[in-house]
C-alpha cells in the first residue's frame, strides 16, 4: 500500500493531501504519526490535486512527516451476535474492559437506501407502557418517532423507560435495544449504564458512547455505526432491534463544525445546506424489510435550543421522521412525569398499528376524544384567569376539570410504572365517563354502551 | 391519477403502495392502482432524484392530458422539493436568496404549477392536468418563501390548521384562511346541480363562521355567559356547521365521501335549526333553553348514515315539535 508524505495543511478536525492518483469519495485512511501510532479519518472531499480528510480523533501530533494511507476501502464496522451485552466507544472499540468482537461479518456503515417497494408495513403495536404514548401516540414497529425535549428535561429518563418497557404483547420474539449516544456527558453516561445494569437490560442491548470530550468528528460516526449494528441483528439475525440515539443535537453540532471546517457555505443558522439529506440518511434506515423477520424502530432524542420547535434541527428531523412525541417544560415544572404534552406530539403511524385484533376497536375514537377534549379544557385556562371559574358554563367547568385530570391521572405515572394497553383504554373511559356523554361526539353509541363506565351493562345506576 | 412521494418518509410510501392496490376505484370497481402512477421518492436517495422527482411526475401527467385523459397530479411535499433546490444551489456556491433558497425559487415553482391546466388535443379531445401541491412550511410559518411565492401562484389554498388538528378537527382545514378562487366560475354548476339555494347557504354558513371568530375574542376575555342571547345562539349555531358539517371522519365507511346533495341537506337542516333558534329567542326562551334541544345531538349522527333522507326527515319534524313546546310555554 502506497504511503504520501504529502501533507499540505491541517485545519481542525481536517488534513490536507496532496496526491496523484485518484482516490475515492469516503475512503478510509489511516495516518501513520512519527511515533508510529496510528490514527483513522475517511476522506470527505477529493479533486485533481488535494484530498481532505477528516480524522476521527484529534489530529493533535499530526505533522508534515506523517504518513498517509489510503487503504482503498469505505469504512466497514465488524459485527456479530456477541456484541450484544457489550458497550463500545464511540467509535465502535469495546471499552466495558472485555475482549474485542470477533466478527461474523464486516459491513458497511453507510447502508443502503430500502426501496419503498421492498419495505414491509409497519403493522405491529408496540407496547411502552406509557399512557401518553401507547394511547394517545401509538409508537409502531419500523417507524421512527423522536422525542423533541429540551435542555434540562427528563427525555433520558423516558428513553430509559421505553427501552426497558418496550414490547409487542402476546409475542415472544426475540428483542434487543442499540443505544447510541452522542457528546453525552461522563455522568449521564454512568446513569444509562446503571440503570441498565439495575433493570438487566444490558444483556440484550449493544451500547455505544460518544462522550462530550471526545472527538466531535467520531460523532459523525456513532449513530451510523449504532444503526449498522441494528440492521445487523434485525435483518441477518431476524430481531427486533429498538434503536434510541441521544443527543442529535450534539450530532448535527458536529456536522455544522466539519462544514465549518471546510469552508462551506452555511445554510440556516450556520448548519450545513445539506443537514436534511444527511439526517433522512440516518433516520430512513429504521423499518422492515418484505419477507424478513426482524425490524428497526428508532427512537432519536433531541434537546431543542431555546425549546424552539421551528430550530432547524428538530424542523428537519420533523419532516422527515414518522411524528415526534414533545416533551414539555411547563408539565415538568408542574412535577408531572413524564412530562409529554400531547396536544404537539404525533404518532404518523398509528392508525397502522391499533384497532381491532391489535389493541382495541375502540383506541382511534377514544384517543380522539381525549385529544377535542384536552384541547379544549387547556384553552380553557386562559379564560379562567381573566373571569375565574365562575363565570363559566358548565360545559366549560367540566372540561377545565377534565383537563386537570388528564395531566394529573392520564399523563402522570411512575417510572417504573408499566400500564398495559388494556389499562390505558380502561383509564381513559374513566377519565371520559366525567364529561356528559353526549358531548363524546367522537365516538359511536354502540361503543360507548360496550365501554361507558356509567352504561355499559352491568354498571351500576347512578 | 399520479402521485409524486417526493422525500417521502419510506414507511410511508410503503403504506401508499401496499394500500392502493387494494384500494376500489369507485367507478369501475377495479383496483384504483390500474389507472394510478406513483413516483416513489424517499428522503434517503439523492438529493438530484428528489429534485427530478416533480418533473417526472408532471412530465408524464402531461403525457396522459395528451391522450384526452383528466389528470389530477398529487405532489407531496413541494416543500421537500424547495429544500433540494436549496441544497443543490448550495452545493454549486450559488449566491442564496431569502432564507438560503436559490433566487430562482419563485419561478421554479411558478414554471411547475403553470403546467396545470386544460387542453384540447391534436385530435381534437380535451385533456386536463390539475394540481394539487402540498407545502409543509417549518413550524406552521406561512411567511416563508415557499408558501408565499406558491401563494401568488395559485388559485385554491387549503390552509391546514396546527390548531384543529390538535383538537382532532379532521379534515384540519382552516375554514377562514382557506379560500378559492373558482367560486364564481362555479355558480352556474351549484345552482343547477345542486340547489338554487346552495350557494346563498354557503355564504350564510361562512358568514356565521367569521362571525363566531370575532365572537370568540370577546369571549376569551368574557366568558359566553356575558354575551347577548343572539349571540349566544350564533356561537352555538357555528359550533354546530364545525361539528357536524365541517368535521369528517375519513376512517368512517359512510362519512369519508359526502355528496353535494347530502352536503346541501346537512347544511339546510343547521340553517333550519338556526332559524327556530333565534325565533325562540325572540319569543323569550332562555339560550341554556334551546342548547337542549335533543334533535340537535340527533343530527350529529346523520352524517354516518348512508341512507339518511328518513332519519334526517324524522330529526327536523322532532325538532319542529321540540321548539313548539318551548315557544308554547315562554
Amino acid at each position: 500500500m502506497k504511503e504520501y508524505r504529502t501533507i499540505s495543511k491541517i485545519a481542525g478536525p481536517l488534513v490536507f493531501v496532496e496526491k496523484t492518483e485518484p482516490i475515492a469519495y469516503g475512503e478510509l485512511v489511516n495516518i501513520i504519526l512519527s511515533d508510529g501510532t496510528m490514527k483513522r479519518g475517511q476522506v470527505l472531499d477529493t479533486s485533481d490535486e488535494l484530498v481532505v480528510v477528516q480524522i476521527f480523533e484529534t489530529t493533535a501530533g499530526i505533522g508534515k512527516d506523517s504518513g498517509v494511507r489510503f487503504t482503498g476501502e469505505t469504512i466497514k464496522m465488524p459485527v456479530g451476535r456477541e456484541m450484544l451485552g457489550r458497550i463500545l466507544s464511540g467509535g465502535g472499540k469495546p471499552i466495558d474492559g472485555g475482549p474485542e468482537i470477533v466478527p461474523e461479518k464486516r459491513l458497511d456503515i453507510n447502508g443502503a437506501a430500502i426501496n419503498p417497494y421492498a419495505r414491509g408495513m409497519p403493522a405491529d403495536f408496540i407496547q411502552t407502557g406509557i399512557s401518553t404514548i401507547d394511547g394517545t401516540n401509538t409508537l409502531v414497529r419500523g417507524q421512527k418517532l423522536p422525542i423533541f425535549s429540551g435542555a434540562g428535561l427528563p427525555h433520558n429518563k423516558l428513553a430509559l423507560q421505553i427501552a426497558r418497557q418496550a414490547k409487542v404483547p402476546g409475542s415472544t420474539e426475540n428483542f434487543a435495544v442499540v443505544f447510541a449516544a452522542m457528546g453525552i456527558t461522563k455522568e449521564e453516561a454512568n446513569y444509562f449504564m446503571q440503570d441498565f445494569e439495575r433493570t438487566g437490560a444490558l444483556e440484550r442491548a449493544v451500547v455505544f458512547l460518544n462522550l462530550a470530550d471526545d472527538p466531535a468528528v467520531e460523532r459523525i460516526i456513532t449513530p451510523r455505526l449504532a444503526l449498522t449494528t441494528a440492521e445487523y441483528l434485525a435483518f441477518e439475525l431476524g430481531m427486533h432491534v429498538l434503536v434510541i440515539l441521544t443527543d442529535m443535537t450534539n450530532y448535527c453540532e458536529a456536522l455544522r463544525q466539519i462544514g465549518a471546517a471546510r469552508e462551506e457555505v452555511p445554510g440556516r443558522r450556520g448548519y450545513p445546506g445539506y443537514m436534511y439529506t444527511d439526517l433522512a440518511n440516518l433516520y430512513e434506515r429504521a423499518g422492515m424489510i418484505k419477507g424478513q423477520k426482524g425490524s428497526v424502530t428508532q427512537i432519536p432524542i433531541l434537546t431543542m435550543p431555546g425549546d424552539d420547535i421551528t430550530h432547524p434541527i428538530a424542523d428537519l428531523t420533523g419532516y422527515i421522521t414518522e411524528g415526534q412525541i414533545v416533551v414539555n417544560r411547563e408539565l415538568h415544572r408542574k412535577g408531572i412525569y413524564p412530562p409529554i404534552n400531547v396536544l404537539p406530539s404525533l404518532s404518523r403511524l398509528m392508525n397502522l398499528g391499533i384497532g381491532k385484533g391489535k389493541t382495541r376497536e375502540d383506541h382511534k375514537k377514544v384517543s380522539d376524544q381525549m385529544y377535542a377534549g384536552y384541547a379544549e379544557g387547556n384553552d380553557l385556562r386562559g379564560l379562567v384567569a381573566i373571569v375565574g371559574k365562575d363565570a363559566l358554563s358548565e360545559r366549560d367547568r367540566l372540561l377545565l376539570e377534565f383537563a386537570d385530570l388528564f395531566e394529573n391521572k392520564f399523563v402522570r405515572q411512575g417510572y417504573d410504572e408499566d400500564r398495559t394497553i388494556e389499562d390505558t383504554l380502561n383509564l381513559a373511559w374513566e377519565l371520559l365517563a366525567t364529561l356528559p356523554v353526549e358531548q363524546l361526539t367522537r365516538i359511536d353509541r354502540e361503543l360507548i354502551s360496550k365501554y361507558h363506565p356509567k352504561l355499559k351493562a352491568g354498571a351500576k345506576k347512578e | 391519477m399520479v402521485y409524486i412521494g417526493c422525500g417521502e418518509r419510506g414507511n410511508e410510501m410503503t403504506e401508499v403502495l401496499t394500500e392502493f392496490p387494494h384500494l376500489e376505484d369507485p367507478k369501475s370497481g377495479k383496483p384504483l392502482m390500474e389507472r394510478t402512477v406513483l413516483i416513489a421518492n424517499t428522503s434517503n436517495m439523492p438529493v438530484a432524484a428528489r429534485e427530478a422527482s416533480v418533473y417526472t411526475g408532471i412530465t408524464i401527467a402531461e403525457y396522459f392530458r395528451d391522450m384526452g385523459y383528466d389528470v389530477s397530479l398529487m405532489a407531496d411535499s413541494t416543500s421537500r422539493w424547495a429544500e433540494a433546490m436549496r441544497e443543490i444551489s448550495s452545493r454549486l456556491e450559488e449566491m442564496p436568496g431569502e432564507e438560503g433558497y436559490p433566487a430562482y425559487l419563485a419561478a421554479r415553482l411558478s414554471e411547475f404549477y403553470e403546467r396545470a391546466g386544460l387542453v384540447t388535443t391534436l385530435n381534437g379531445a380535451r385533456g386536463s392536468v390539475s394540481v394539487i401541491g402540498a407545502v409543509s412550511p417549518p413550524g406552521g410559518d406561512f411567511s416563508e418563501p415557499v408558501t408565499q411565492n406558491t401563494l401568488r401562484i395559485v388559485k385554491v389554498f387549503w390552509a391546514l390548521d396546527a390548531k384543529l388538528s390538535q383538537r382532532r378537527h379532521f379534515p384540519a382545514i382552516n375554514w377562514l384562511n382557506s379560500y378559492s378562487l373558482y367560486l364564481e366560475a362555479l355558480h352556474d354548476y351549484y345552482d343547477k346541480e345542486v340547489s338554487p339555494e346552495w350557494n346563498k347557504i354557503r355564504s350564510w354558513a361562512m358568514e356565521v363562521l367569521q362571525k363566531e371568530a370575532e365572537l370568540q375574542e370577546i369571549v376569551q376575555l368574557v366568558g359566553s355567559d356575558a354575551l347577548p342571547e343572539s349571540e349566544q345562539v350564533t356561537i352555538e349555531v357555528a359550533r354546530m356547521i364545525r361539528e357536524i358539517f365541517l368535521q369528517q371522519n375519513a376512517y368512517d365507511a359512510v362519512d369519508t365521501f359526502c355528496d353535494m346533495k347530502k352536503q346541501y341537506d346537512m347544511m339546510k337542516a343547521i340553517k333550519t335549526y338556526a332559524e327556530l333558534s333565534y325565533a325562540a329567542q325572540l319569543a323569550g326562551v332562555s339560550p341554556s333553553q334551546i342548547n337542549a334541544v335533543k334533535a340537535k345531538n340527533e343530527l350529529a349522527q346523520i352524517k354516518f348514515i348512508k341512507d339518511y333522507k328518513p332519519e334526517l326527515a324524522k330529526i327536523m319534524k322532532q325538532m319542529d315539535d321540540e321548539f313548539n313546546t318551548l315557544r308554547s310555554a315562554a
